[in-house]
C-alpha cells in the first residue's frame, strides 16, 4: 500500500528524460547526497534533543525547556555556538591528521545511512551484501577514532583511542556473529531480502530462543561499538577528561559528537531491519482485523518506531550502569558475548537445516 | 568427578551470567520507573516561579537595618557589630549631635556593609545589644560591579529611635 | 625550575606521566595527581595538594574563638556543623564549661544530619567516578532534604556557623523535629533503591570488589580514619572511642568491615547511612528542654594546651589549640581527616588500571579544601 517505489522512480524517470544520463546520474547523486545531509543532520540533532530528555527524564530533571517550545531548539542553539566556536589548533599535533579525523569519522556514518531501508522502496542503494558493507564501512569510524586520539598529541587521548581501537575491533566480532545468526535464518545478505524474508513473523519473534540470545548480544556488542556508556570508555570523562576528543573544540567537536549518535541510529536501524522485520507492520498470526489495521499505519512509522524503542533501550543502559573498565570489557567479549554467540550460530545453523523455524 | 566439576562450573558460569544480567534489570528498573512518573521531577524553574519561591524565614540573606514605619532604626553606634566581624564586612561611622536633652551624643551617620566580603557567620547580628540588625530574605545579589554590593544599609535621612521608646513596647519594625 | 631527583629519574626511565588535576573531573577539586602510567597502568602517583590552601590556621590566630569558628566551615565543607562542633568543644573543654543537653541532642542531630547528606553526596559523585552518572543527580535530590532542614534551622545550607563555642547560634526551628522525622521516612524509602542501582549491580561490583586492598596495618600506619580507615577493620570511630555531646545517649553500631577493599569502603558508608538515621530517630524525639546559649562573659581559653577529636564524615578531625590565655588562639593546627587518607592512595592504587585510581581515588572520599587549609 505505502511502496515508495513508484515515488523513487518518477523521480528518476524525470532526470532520466530531461538530462543526458550522465548529468542525470551526477544530478540524482547531488540530490541523494543533499537528502542524506540534511536527513543527516536533522535526526543527529534531535538524537541529542531525545537523548538529553530521556536522561532528564530518568534523572528527575527536565531537560531543556528554554529554548523553542519545549526545549525544541536547543540543540539547533548548541550547533549555532559550536558552529561559531574558534577552531584550537594545538601547536605540536599532527595538523593533517587532525584535521582529517572528524571528518572519517562522520564521513563512515553518513556511508552506513546509505543502505538502511527505511520503507519499501525508501532506499539509497540496496546492496546485495548490505550488511557487510554497513558492517565494513561502520567500521571505518574507529580509523577516525584513533588518528584523532594520536594526532591530538595529548596523553589522555592516544589512551582514549587505543581503548576505542581494542574495544571496537574486539565487539566488531559480535555484532558480525551476531548478524551472521540472522543472516543464516534469512539465507540473504541484501537488507530488502531480509525484510521480505521476515513477512511472516520478524526473526525475534519466530526464531526462538537463539535469535533473542542474538538480538541482545548485537544491542550489547552494537552499544559498544558505538562507545556508549556504560562502554564509553575512549571517552571516560571521569578518567580521561574526554579521551580522544579531548582537544578538538567548535565544529570539529561536533562532529564527533554528531557521528556518536548516528552510529546509535545505525545500529539501531540495523537491529530494526534484521531483527524486528524492518518497516514491516507488527502481524499477529492469522488475526486479520489486527493485521489490517497495523497495515493502516505506514512503513516509515514502524520504522522509526522500533528504531527509536532500541535507541530508548541504549539510552535507558547509558543513564543506568556504571563505566566497564578496559581488561572487563574485552572479558565480557572474549569470555561471554563471543563464546555464546558461537554456541548461537551452531544452533541457529542446526536450526535452520532442520526447518524448525516458523 | 571431572564430569562434575567441569558441570558445576558450566553451571556456575551460566549462573553468573544471569545474576549479572537480573542486577542489570534492577537498576534498569529504578530508572525506569522514574522515567514514567513525571510526577518524581524535583526541577524548579527558577525565574518563573519567583511569585511562589518563599525563603524559610531565618535565611540569611543580607543584612539589614531594621527600621520602623517612621524611618527610625535602633543603631545607637556602639559598632560592636563591626568589632565581632571576623572580616570587617561592617563600617560604623558616626558623628556627633546634639539630641533633644541639650548633650551632645554619637549617632549613626552611615552604616556600611560589604556583602561582597560577608560570610553570614551571624555574629554582628548576635553582637547587637539593640537588635538593629536582622538578615533578609533577599537572595539574588548578582550585579555587574563589585562596587555595587557595598551598601549603606541605614535608609536615607533614618533617624534613631528615641531612647524613651525603649521603656514602651517597641514599634515592630517593618522591613 | 631546578631539577629534583624525582625529574631526573623520569626522564631516565622514560615514563608516561599525566596529570591528573588540577583540573580534572575525578579529583573534585583541585588536587593534582602526578600519575605514572604503563599501558593502562599505574606504576605510582605522587599527589600535589597546596592549590586551595588559604592559610586557615594561620588566619585563626587573629581570630577571635567564635570569628575562628566560620573558617572552620570552610575546610570541610560537607561536614559544616561537625567541624564547627569540634572546636565548639574544644575551646568549652578548655574553659571547663559545659552545655546543656539540649544543645548536645541538636548538636549530635545536626552532625549526623551532615553526615548523611555528606555521605549522599560522595554516593552521588562516587557513581559519576564510575560512569553511572544517574546516581548523582539522585543523591543531590534526597540530599536536598536535609539542606532544607538546615537551611530553615540555621539559615544557610552548606557552611553554617551554627554550632559556636557555648551553645548554638539559635534554637531549632518549630518545624525542626517534624522535618527531621519526615526525612527519616523518606530516606529510609530511599536508601534501598541505590542499594539497587549501585551496589547490587555486577559491573559495579566487578569494578569496586578486590580493588585497591588496604590493609589494616597500612590503614593504621597512614593513619586513614573514618569510614575508609574502617573499612579495612580499624576500629576508629571516635563516637564509639571517645564519645561526645550526645553520643553516649544513643544505641548504635560502628560498622567495620576487614576486607578492606574498594567496595568495602562503598559499603561502610551505606551502611552508616542506615546507623545515623537510627541515631536520629532515638535523638529526634527526646530533645530535653535547656539553655542554648551559655551565658559566658567571655570566650577565651585559659593558658595552656587542648586537644580534641571529633568523627566528621571522612574520619577523625582533631583541633589542637595552644592558648597563652588571649581571647586568640596562640596556636591552633587542625589534624584534617583527608590530609592522612590522601596518602595511602599511591601504596593502594599502585598496579591498578587508570580506571581503578578514579574508583579508589572517589571510594576515599577526599575533600580538597580540607586537604589545604
Ligand atoms: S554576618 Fe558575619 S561576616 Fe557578615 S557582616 Fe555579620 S559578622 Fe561580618
Ligand atoms: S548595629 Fe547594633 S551593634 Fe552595630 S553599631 Fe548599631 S547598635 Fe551597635
Amino acid at each position: 500500500m505505502y511502496d515508495f517505489s513508484p515515488f523513487i522512480d518518477s523521480i528518476n524517470s524525470f532526470f532520466t528524460s530531461n538530462f543526458s544520463p550522465f548529468w542525470a546520474s551526477v544530478l540524482l547523486m547531488l540530490l541523494l547526497g543533499i537528502a542524506i545531509l540534511a536527513f543527516y543532520a536533522v535526526l543527529g540533532l534531535y538524537l541529542v534533543y531525545a537523548e538529553r530528555k530521556i536522561c532528564a527524564r530518568m534523572q528527575n530533571r527536565i531537560g531543556p525547556n528554554r529554548v523553542g517550545p519545549l526545549g525544541l531548539f536547543q540543540t539547533i542553539a548548541d550547533l549555532i555556538k559550536l558552529l561559531l566556536k574558534e577552531l584550537i589548533y594545538i601547536r605540536n599535533a599532527d595538523g593533517f591528521l587532525f584535521n582529517i579525523a572528524p571528518f572519517i569519522v562522520i564521513v563512515a556514518s553518513i556511508m552506513a545511512i546509505g543502505s538502511i531501508p527505511f520503507a519499501k522502496g525508501l532506499q539509497a542503494i540496496d546492496l546485495n551484501i548490505g550488511v557487510l558493507y554497513i558492517l565494513a564501512i561502520s567500521s571505518m569510524g574507529v580509523i577516525g577514532v584513533l588518528i584523532a586520539g594520536w594526532a591530538s598529541n595529548s596523553k589522555y587521548s592516544v589512551i582514549g583511542a587505543m581503548r576505542s581501537g581494542a574495544q571496537v575491533i574486539s565487539y566488531e566480532l559480535s555484532v558480525g556473529l551476531s548478524l551472521l545468526c540472522m543472516i543464516v535464518f534469512a539465507g540473504s545478505m541484501q537488507l530488502s531480502d531480509i525484510i521480505t524474508s521476515q513477512q511472516d513473523g520478524w526473526w525475534l519473534l519466530k526464531g526462538h530462543i537463539p535469535a533473542f540470545i542474538a538480538f541482545v548480544i548485537y544491542l550489547i556488542a552494537g552499544t559498544a561499538e558505538t562507545n556508549r556508556g556504560p562502554f564509553d570508555l575512549a571517552e571516560a570523562e571521569s578518567e580521561l577528561t574526554a579521551g580522544f576528543h579531548t582537544e578538538y573544540s567548535g565544529i570539529k567537536f561536533a562532529f564527533f559528537f554528531l557521528a556518536e549518535y548516528m552510529n546509535m541510529f545505525i545500529i539501531a536501524a540495523v537491529a530494526t531491519t534484521i531483527f524486528l522485520g524492518g518497516w514491516l507492520p507488527f502481524h499477529i498470526y492469522n488475526f486479520t482485523a489486527f493485521n489490517n489495521v497495523m497495515d493502516y499505519i505506514p512503513p516509515v512509522f514502524w520504522f522509526f518506531g522500533k528504531t527509536a524503542f532500541i535507541i530508548y533501550v541504549m539510552m535507558w543502559f547509558k543513564w543506568t550502569f556504571p563505566r566497564l573498565r578496559i581488561d572487563q570489557l574485552l572479558a565480557l567479549e572474549w569470555k561471554y558475548l563471543l563464546p555464546l554467540n558461537l554456541l548461537n550460530l551452531v544452533l541457529i545453523s542446526f536450526l535452520t537445516l532442520m526447518k524448525w523455524h516458523f | 568427578m571431572a564430569l562434575l566439576t567441569t558441570l558445576k562450573s558450566i553451571g556456575n558460569y551460566f549462573r553468573e551470567i544471569y545474576n549479572g544480567v537480573t542486577s542489570l534489570a534492577r537498576g534498569m528498573r529504578v530508572t525506569g520507573k522514574y522515567f514514567i512518573q513525571p510526577s518524581s521531577i524535583v526541577t524548579q524553574q527558577y525565574p518563573e516561579n519567583r511569585a511562589t519561591l518563599k525563603m524559610f524565614d531565618n535565611f540569611k540573606g543580607e543584612l539589614i537595618l531594621k527600621h520602623t514605619e517612621d524611618n527610625e532604626h535602633f543603631c545607637d553606634a556602639c559598632n560592636n557589630c563591626a568589632r565581632k566581624c571576623p572580616n570587617g564586612s561592617i563600617e560604623v561611622i558616626s558623628k556627633r549631635e546634639e539630641g533633644p536633652d541639650g548633650k551632645t551624643r554619637r549617632v549613626l551617620d552611615k552604616y556600611i556593609y560589604h556583602l561582597d566580603m560577608c560570610t553570614f557567620c551571624g555574629l554582628c547580628v548576635q553582637a547587637c545589644d539593640q537588635s538593629a540588625l536582622e538578615f533578609s530574605n533577599e537572595f539574588e545579589h548578582a550585579v555587574f560591579d563589585r562596587n555595587n554590593l557595598i551598601k549603606q544599609l541605614n535608609h536615607p535621612d533614618s533617624k534613631v529611635v528615641e531612647k524613651q521608646a525603649e521603656t514602651k513596647e517597641p514599634n515592630t519594625p517593618t522591613v | 625550575m631546578e631539577e629534583t631527583l624525582v625529574d631526573i629519574d623520569f626522564k631516565e626511565k622514560e615514563e608516561y606521566i599525566i596529570n591528573m588535576g588540577p583540573q580534572h573531573p575525578s579529583t573534585h577539586g583541585v588536587l593534582r595527581f602526578e600519575t605514572c602510567l604503563q599501558g593502562e597502568k599505574v606504576k605510582y602517583i605522587i599527589p600535589h595538594c597546596g592549590y586551595i590552601h588559604r592559610g586557615i590556621e594561620k588566619m585563626s590566630e587573629s581570630l577571635t574563638y567564635p570569628q575562628l569558628l566560620h573558617l572552620t566551615d570552610r575546610m570541610d565543607y560537607l561536614s559544616a556543623h561537625i567541624n564547627n562542633e569540634a572546636v565548639a568543644l574544644c575551646v568549652e573543654n578548655a574553659m571547663e564549661v559545659e552545655v546543656s543537653d539540649r544543645v548536645k541532642y541538636i548538636r549530635t542531630i545536626l552532625a549526623e544530619l551532615s553526615r548523611i547528606a555528606s555521605h549522599q553526596l560522595w554516593w552521588s559523585a562516587f557513581g559519576m567516578d564510575l560512569g553511572a552518572l544517574t546516581t548523582f543527580f539522585y543523591g543531590l535530590r534526597d540530599r536536598e532534604k536535609i539542606l532544607d532542614i538546615f537551611e530553615e534551622t540555621t539559615g544557610s545550607r552548606l557552611i553554617q556557623s551554627f554550632i559556636t563555642p557555648g551553645g548554638l547560634m539559635a534554637d531549632i526551628h518549630p518545624n525542626f523535629q517534624r522535618r527531621v522525622k519526615e526525612f527519616i521516612t523518606y530516606f529510609r524509602k530511599k536508601l534501598p533503591e541505590y542499594d539497587q542501582l549501585l551496589t547490587g549491580n555486577v559491573i559495579f561490583r566487578e569494578r569496586t570488589l578486590g580493588i585497591g586492598y588496604m590493609s589494616k596495618e597500612d590503614a593504621i600506619d597512614y593513619a586513614v580514619t573514618g569510614p575508609s580507615g574502617r573499612g579495612s577493620g580499624f576500629h576508629c570511630d571516635v563516637r564509639k572511642l571517645a564519645p561526645y555531646s550526645a553520643y553516649p545517649f544513643v544505641q548504635f553500631n560502628e560498622i567495620t568491615y576487614t576486607e578492606g577493599d574498594t567496595y568495602h569502603r562503598y559499603l561502610v558508608r551505606m551502611k552508616e547511612m542506615w546507623e545515623s538515621l537510627n541515631i536520629l530517630e532515638q535523638l529526634v524525639d527526646n530533645i530535653p528542654q535547656g539553655e542554648i546559649m551559655l551565658n559566658l562573659k567571655a570566650i577565651k581559653a585559659p593558658k595552656g594546651e587542648y586537644y580534641q577529636r571529633v568523627e566528621t564524615a571522612r574520619g577523625e578531625l582533631g583541633v589542637y589549640i595552644v592558648s597563652d590565655g588571649a581571647p586568640t588562639p596562640a596556636r591552633i593546627k587542625y589534624r584534617s581527616p583527608n590530609f592522612s587518607n590522601l596518602f595511602i592512595l599511591n601504596k593502594v592504587s599502585a598496579n591498578h588500571k587508570i580506571a581503578d585510581l578514579v574508583a579508589i581515588s572517589g571510594s576515599l572520599d577526599l575533600v580538597i579544601p580540607d586537604i589545604d587549609r
